[in-house]
């Protein structure tokens, strides 16, 4: 019998991708029968897949000792190709397709600001936090506030500033939560934020800024939503890593140094 | 036919993602700047104009639809690879930075929604307090 196990095992490892669709679509079906089922379908169908995608993530991680989540599992490293960034990036803009022009000129200015204000808030957030934790050198206090920003401006700006490799991996760990955290809380606090038109959703992409974080939490929450805020996240990164190791690290020096 | 819109669909991803990468090199940043938005904008324009002129049969349309429909899936990979052991072995200053992080962007959703948003409809009455 165990030969039967390893060709099939073989046979997914031969297919990732096709294995990776399989997977995919009988866990994003158990979590729409969980969410009707065993929520009444208060708790969105996609929420309960992202969740459970992180959850799998972890067992993964935990499983493998790799970084790709369950991608690692050799059966399923397909999934590493399906969730990863090129297919993402074509599925994002594919779902610009239909969107409203008026829409993203009305949201324009208040995109522009949020996403501003939501690249410094974050550094300051981090940098405080750094603060509060005894890494209180201008260094090691803008690499943490650069990974408060997303998991990619962490180590990027790290890297041009010379942070020790203990604080860039503490930034990019800080990332990740946002980004995780991003995707799975979004559902839950939409409506007390507002976050149910165009206009929202472009401010929210801009404050947010990590991608995958606004993709799945919108995802999760109204998919007509994506396009708009995804479009403005994309900017997020670019900004931060512009202005991560000039105008704020040369500020927190300033301030701190 | 259904390949001229998944062309046409990778085709604005390539060109926004090349105009990405120029930008963030013109201005010294080590990343793609706007790329996938670049992208957006370049697929809704053209969207737009093709449609017009009547050179989007449904047929072609099957092909950007398709992959607008399998977003959500794609998403569900995509938590499926995060490296979640490495956030949560960041220890308390990576998640407390996160969260934090998280909560003050919720909370600045509200006042920046109203950001450049029309003041009042001017044909309609005020919206009280």
């Amino acid at each position: 019998m165990s030969t039967l196990w390893e060709t099939l095992s073989d046979v997914f490892v031969r297919n990732g991708l096709v294995s990776a669709f399989t997977f995919v679509g009988l866990v994003v079906w158990l979590s729409y029968v969980v969410s009707d089922r065993l929520t009444g379908g208060r708790i969105h169908g996609s929420a309960i897949a992202i969740l459970t995608g992180l959850v799998l993530a972890w067992v993964g991680g935990t499983v493998t000792g790799g970084t790709q989540g369950l991608a690692d599992v050799p059966i399923l490293a397909g999934v590493g190709l399906m969730g990863g960034a090129m297919i993402r990036d074509l599925a994002i803009v594919a779902t610009a397709f239909g969107v409203s022009i008026d829409e993203i000129r009305k949201a324009g200015v208040g995109a522009m600001v949020s996403l501003l204000v939501g690249v410094l808030a974050s550094f300051a957030v981090g940098a405080a936090v750094a603060w509060g934790f005894g890494y209180r050198d201008p260094v090691s206090m803008t690499t943490l506030g650069a990974g408060a920003a997303t998991y990619i401006v962490g180590p990027v700006t790290g890297t041009a500033i010379g942070a020790s490799s203990e604080v860039i991996a503490l930034s990019i760990a800080a990332g990740l939560v946002k980004s995780m955290l991003v995707m799975t809380a979004t559902p839950f606090v939409a409506r007390p934020i507002g976050l149910d038109n165009p206009r929202s959703a472009m401010v929210y992409g801009g404050l947010m800024g990590t991608t995958s974080g606004v993709a799945g939490g919108l995802a999760a929450t109204d998919p007509e939503l994506v396009p708009y805020g995804a479009m403005t996240a994309t900017f997020y990164t670019g900004l931060g890593c512009l202005l991560g190791p000039s105008i704020v690290f040369v500020t927190v020096r300033a301030l701190f140094g | 036919m259904v390949i001229y819109g998944v062309a046409f669909l990778c085709g604005c991803l390539l060109a926004g993602l090349f105009v990405g990468d120029v930008i963030g090199q013109l201005i010294g940043v080590q990343a793609n700047v706007g790329g996938v938005g670049i992208a957006m904008l370049l697929m809704i324009l053209l969207s737009d104009g093709l449609r017009k002129r009547g050179r989007l049969s449904p047929v072609t349309e099957r092909g950007v639809l398709f992959w607008s429909a399998i977003y959500i899936p794609v998403v569900v990979a995509m938590a499926a690879k995060q490296n979640v052991v490495a956030a949560l072995a960041g220890g308390p200053a990576a998640i407390l930075a996160g969260v934090l992080a998280v909560m003050l962007g919720f909370v600045l959703v509200p006042p920046l929604s109203r950001v450049g948003a029309p003041q009042r409809d001017p044909d309609g009455p005020g919206e009280g307090a």
